[in-house]
């Protein structure tokens, strides 16, 4: 309101000073002249305090709108790539992590424009026109006419034009996420491609994809720039028709300078934020797609369930609903009893009715050739996915067997240490990496968790970079087996901890998961391919899969 | 262009080839500058001459002048917009070309430290910003140039103290506002584009290890952790609105400035004589215009020193050395078969206290298998490496030994040497395209037919078939749908198309289980009969079948 008055003030103050001094021939040295010049400069400083003042409250909010939607982003997306559930129909694009990552940093900086500049501008635009026009109307009707017929047509515009834009507008973006993506892919495999020759050829693939997404937005920026340009075209032939009307008045006597040079300043300014809106508008689009992106992911977070087993998805339902707490696993069993999981988009079964008795104090061996489901069974005793068929049951010393789908996760994970395929490290110590699962384990502990598998000559306090940067990818895993010794808990599960260890190390790694189960008392599960690996196991279970395709 | 030019001048250099198309841009946004601006001057002309009311014909040429400004300027600026648009995304497709280029050259030996959280966020984040530079920095300021420089010279004629007083608000708004602002904002800027890579390297990696983090009980801990990176990025943001905030009120200052100094001036010039009062309008009023047009510069400005940042990176990597040189006087490749000597070959990473690989010396004849062996971190890697010329050895040399005479790796271009030489990765990249796709690039003018045969050898028909839609199967990100085993196979079928006289097999039945580890390197080594293989494992006990010409035992690595 405030930005509003000042317009008008100014335009006011402008046309007095030039008219006393144009028609009535006053110097500067006149009192009202100095009044109305005295004036002028509060106004002009305000308006300019004013544009601070709005901006900077903008942008603090801005930053904290985008602070909270991130955070969203990152819970919602990070439950989601835990839960392993079957992959949606293959039309529907999962949500990627490069992707997650480029929404979370310079996708939600769009936010910015929005908070910063169009929203202010939508508020101005909706108080200044009136503004401006009611006070044109107390100086000449036909100049506040014009400018009140035309205002109304540039929201009209935006719509029509704007809907036309939307669906453009969101394939822009898909063209920028799939863009990155695939930049990624091709630079992370520029070593295949090398091997190949075939870096070269990408090359030109690269400059297509870029030069697609060049026409693509060309093709919406056409249409969008189309608003703009009817904004502007009725902005300024109005200003036009105002001052040749003005003008055209003034000579037939009808208006005198004063009001005619208000009117001239004045009817600018009724357009100046619609004008600044329409700029800001398609500036802020990308930032609402972007919101619009990061509310998609937020919202299928929680419903990343899978189908499975008509028991086992009761069981989670009933989990939902109320979760069962974990009986005393104290001489408990862990049961797993045919347990299929249909793979996503494949007809195979892997694993197909697979069962086995996880015991404390035992090494159960699991077997099997790759794409058999041993990492699948994994995730479904972890409860990270529902078996399609069969279940598996935590049995007490004393009381009911229960369906681990049943379980509280929290408290169900709280049971079991899980080394998969290749263990996540993050940059900070290695000690820090090796307390992951037991954050208040001692130094002492960590020594101990760290040299069991043969990694005594690392320095616990030198730092991992990222991916597990400055280890090699051997040490990685023992990092991940160390983490899971040092965490007390009941089973342990070991996805191929020796791939790609050598003997000496892999020997160490073994008899620390032996000790674990002998003296730990743990019940282990030791997935492996290699006998040396299997040969502590006190008994092997073999897992296979079943093509259930009628393909010949 | 010397080492010592700055980062973004650099970058900026590369649209050169681009000037007319930005030239033309310039021009547009001048014109639609102008008519915003003459608009202004003519209707105070108009106005002010009317009100002395003269002949209505003299007034014709102002109001056709109102009238052609009115119109004009909306058609000169959506010219503008698309011609700057089309501009920037040319320009763009260079950068991204260019940095491409480089790291083909690089990869993998000279981007080791990369990691793919931060590549995401160095590359393709930088590289989509810098566009930035032309559109919201260079163009902006071109076309704010070209305006007030016509329109300051126009009021100097007028009245040359009004003249003086906008030229003075309008370099100052050009160059001293953002001087300010930038100075204010740069510590936050630079923050933000630090802590915002680490940001999409800690979700990469955060989604990653989504599950192993949940079971371990982590996810809060680790959230926490991302938590305080957000605080900081939020923070870094904040601190940066004081800036933008600032540039808002002293661009107002001075726009003010001109309006009211060249109120007094033209008021002063006015009683002095030497002003017209018919134009008077015309000196106080167009300065808004102008201050207007010239109001964009500051946000404009705002951009550079996230865009030198930026740019820095970009031209970081484009500078780093080869880690192979290409031959200066390169040999042509001698007749296949070939087979390989190998003398007091050395290697060591750059800035690495020790050699990586000292391997003693072999002689391999043309279709006979040499097996090396040794444990992680013995140089098994490194002498893969080099053998496809990813890799430059510090010392000795490995030679080519074809029917025709001998030739050293060194002295045959890179590409030559990796048709004779196929790697067939420990970790090999599986892009997010087909199944077929996958294959295929190893030899694009394969037929179907022989990617089955080599899909056939690699023991995959079983596994495909079983796949509904068969060799068209899109894989997923980074080959998720293949487990391990399959992702190796998917290895050697491709080097089994590929071709090549020698083949060298890094650690290829790692992740495979025992009896299919034996049944695969038996069927390997029967596809690659008659090829000169190298096989690289730490398992030499599963290829008991296979009858070596050589075998060389790396031990624990050079001492």
């Amino acid at each position: 309101m405030a930005t509003a008055i000042l317009a008008v003030a100014q335009a006011w103050l402008l046309a007095t000073v030039i008219t006393s001094a144009f028609q009535a021939g006053a110097g500067l040295g006149d009192a009202g002249l100095s009044t109305a010049l005295a004036a002028l400069a509060g106004v002009l400083s305000a308006r300019a305090v004013i544009a601070w003042g709005q901006e900077y409250v903008a942008r603090r909010c801005s930053a904290s709108v985008k602070s909270s939607l991130r955070m969203r982003l990152l819970r919602s997306s990070a439950s989601r790539s835990a839960a392993r559930g079957p992959v949606a129909g293959s039309g529907e694009v999962a949500a990627r992590s490069g992707e997650v990552a480029a929404l979370a940093t310079r996708g939600l900086d769009a936010l910015d424009a929005y908070f910063a500049r169009y929203l202010p501008q939508l508020v101005l635009a909706g108080i200044v026109p009136f503004t401006v026009i009611v006070c044109l109307a107390t100086a000449d009707l036909v100049a506040a006419g014009t400018v009140a017929l035309t205002v109304p047509l540039i929201p009209i515009f935006m719509v029509l034009i704007g809907s036309a834009t939307e669906h453009r507008r969101r394939r822009r973006w898909n063209a920028l996420a799939r863009l990155s993506g695939h930049f990624l892919d091709v630079v992370a495999g520029l070593p295949t491609l090398r091997v190949f020759g075939r870096a070269e050829a990408q090359l030109g693939r690269l400059e297509r994809v870029t030069d697609d997404y060049r026409r693509e937005s060309l093709a919406t920026l056409r249409v969008a720039f189309l608003s703009a340009f009817a904004l502007e075209l009725a902005a300024t032939i109005s200003v036009a028709l105002v001052a040749v009307g003005v003008g055209l008045r003034l000579v037939d006597g009808s208006l005198d300078l004063h009001t005619g040079l208000f009117c001239v300043i004045l009817a600018p300014e009724a357009y100046l934020p619609l004008r600044q809106l329409g700029a800001s508008f398609h500036a802020s689009e990308e930032g609402l797609a972007a919101a619009a992106a990061a509310f998609a992911i937020i919202e299928e977070g929680g419903a990343a369930e899978g189908a499975g087993s008509p028991a086992a998805a009761a069981a989670a339902a009933a989990a939902a609903a109320a979760p069962v707490s974990v009986p005393d696993m104290r001489g408990a069993e862990v049961r797993v009893e045919s347990v299929t999981v249909r793979q996503h988009g494949r007809e195979l079964e892997a694993p197909s009715a697979a069962s086995l008795t996880l015991r404390s104090g035992e090494v159960t061996g699991v077997a099997g050739p790759s794409g058999s489901g041993k990492s699948s069974l994994v995730d479904v005793i972890l409860g990270l996915r529902l078996a399609d068929a069969g279940h598996v049951v935590v049995a007490p010393a004393e009381g009911e067997p229960v369906d681990v789908a049943a379980f509280d996760p929290a408290e169900w994970h709280r049971c079991v240490s899980w080394v998969p395929q290749l263990p996540y490290c993050f940059p900070g110590s290695i000690a820090d990496n090796v307390r992951l699962a037991a954050p208040n384990a001692t130094d002492e502990a960590v020594d101990a968790a760290l040299s069991s598998v043969g990694l005594g000559e690392l320095d616990p306090r030198s730092r991992l970079g990222e991916g597990g940067s400055g280890v090699s990818s051997g040490q990685r895993r023992r990092i991940g087996v160390a983490r899971a010794l040092l965490r007390d808990a009941p089973i342990l599960i070991l996805d191929e901890p020796t791939a790609g260890l050598d003997e000496l190390a892999e020997a160490a790694v073994l008899q620390a998961v032996q000790a674990a189960a002998r003296t730990g008392g743990r019940a282990v599960l030791l997935i492996a391919h290699r006998p040396a690996a299997l040969s502590i196991a006190d008994r092997v279970v073999t897992v296979s899969s079943r093509s259930t395709g009628a393909r010949s | 262009m010397s080492r010592s030019t700055p980062p973004i001048v650099r970058i900026g250099w590369l649209a050169w080839p681009l000037a007319p198309r930005l030239v033309l841009a310039v021009l547009a946004g001048a014109a639609a500058s102008g008519a915003a601006i003459g608009l202004t001057a003519s209707s105070a002309w108009l106005i002010s001459r009317a009100s002395e009311r003269p002949p209505i014909l003299t007034l014709m040429i102002a109001i056709t002048g109102v009238r052609f400004f009115g119109v004009s300027r909306g058609a000169f600026r959506y010219a503008e917009r698309l011609l700057a648009h089309d501009a920037a995304f040319r320009v763009l497709a260079r950068l991204r070309g260019r940095v491409y280029q480089r790291l083909e050259r690089l990869a993998p030996a000279g981007l080791a430290e990369f990691q793919s959280g931060d590549l995401l966020s160095r590359l393709v984040d930088d590289v989509d910003g810098l566009a930035d530079l032309w559109l919201r920095v260079l163009l902006p300021y071109f076309v704010a140039g070209v305006a007030a420089t016509v329109t300051v010279a126009c009021i100097w004629y007028l009245a040359p103290v009004a003249g003086a007083v906008l030229a003075g608000t309008l370099l100052f708004v050009a160059f001293g506002i953002p001087f300010f602002t930038i100075a204010i904002a740069r510590r936050g800027e630079r923050a933000i584009s630090g802590v915002r890579g680490e940001m999409a390297a800690a979700t990469v990696e955060l989604l990653a290890g989504a599950p192993e983090i949940m079971v371990a009980g982590a996810t809060d801990a680790r959230l926490r952790d991302l938590d305080s990176l957000d605080l900081r990025l939020a923070e870094a943001e904040a601190r940066t609105s004081a800036g933008a905030g600032v540039g808002a009120l002293l661009s107002g200052l001075s726009s003010g400035a001109a309006v009211w100094f060249g109120l007094i001036a033209g008021v002063a010039a006015l009683r002095a004589g030497s002003l017209g009062g018919v134009v008077l309008a015309v000196v106080v009023l167009t300065p808004i215009a102008v201050h207007e047009a010239a109001s964009g510069l500051v946000s404009a400005a705002q951009h550079l020193p996230g865009l030198a940042v930026m740019a820095g990176r970009v031209t970081d990597v484009l500078a780093r050395p080869d880690p192979v040189a290409e031959p200066h006087d390169p040999q042509p490749l001698p007749p296949r078969p070939y087979g390989l000597r190998c003398r007091g070959l050395r290697a060591r990473y750059p800035g690495a206290p020790g050699d990586a690989l000292a391997l003693p010396p072999v002689d391999l004849g043309a279709g006979e298998r040499l097996l090396v062996t040794g444990p992680s971190g013995s140089g098994k890697s490194t002498l893969a490496a080099i053998l496809v010329g990813f890799l430059a050895p510090s010392a000795g040399a490995v030679e080519l030994v074809g029917p025709g005479g001998s030739v050293d790796i060194g002295r045959l271009t890179g590409d030559d040497l990796r048709r004779a030489v196929c790697l067939c990765e420990q970790d090999p990249h599986v892009f997010d395209t087909s199944l077929v796709e996958n294959v295929r690039l190893a030899r694009p003018s394969a037929t179907n037919a022989e990617i089955a045969a080599a899909l056939d050898a690699a023991q995959l028909t079983a596994w495909v078939s079983s796949l509904p839609l068969g060799l068209e199967t899109l894989v997923g990100e980074h080959g998720a749908l293949l487990s391990g085993g399959q992702r190796q196979r998917l290895s050697l079928a491709r080097a089994l198309l590929a071709d090549a006289p020698i083949v060298i097999f890094d650690e290829p039945t790692e992740h495979i289980d025992e009896a299919t580890a034996t049944a695969l390197t038996a069927d390997l080594l029967a596809a690659t009969a008659g090829r000169t293989v190298v096989m690289i494992t730490h398992r030499p006990e599963l290829i008991a079948s296979a009858s070596w010409a050589a075998r060389v035992d790396l031990g624990a690595g050079p001492t």
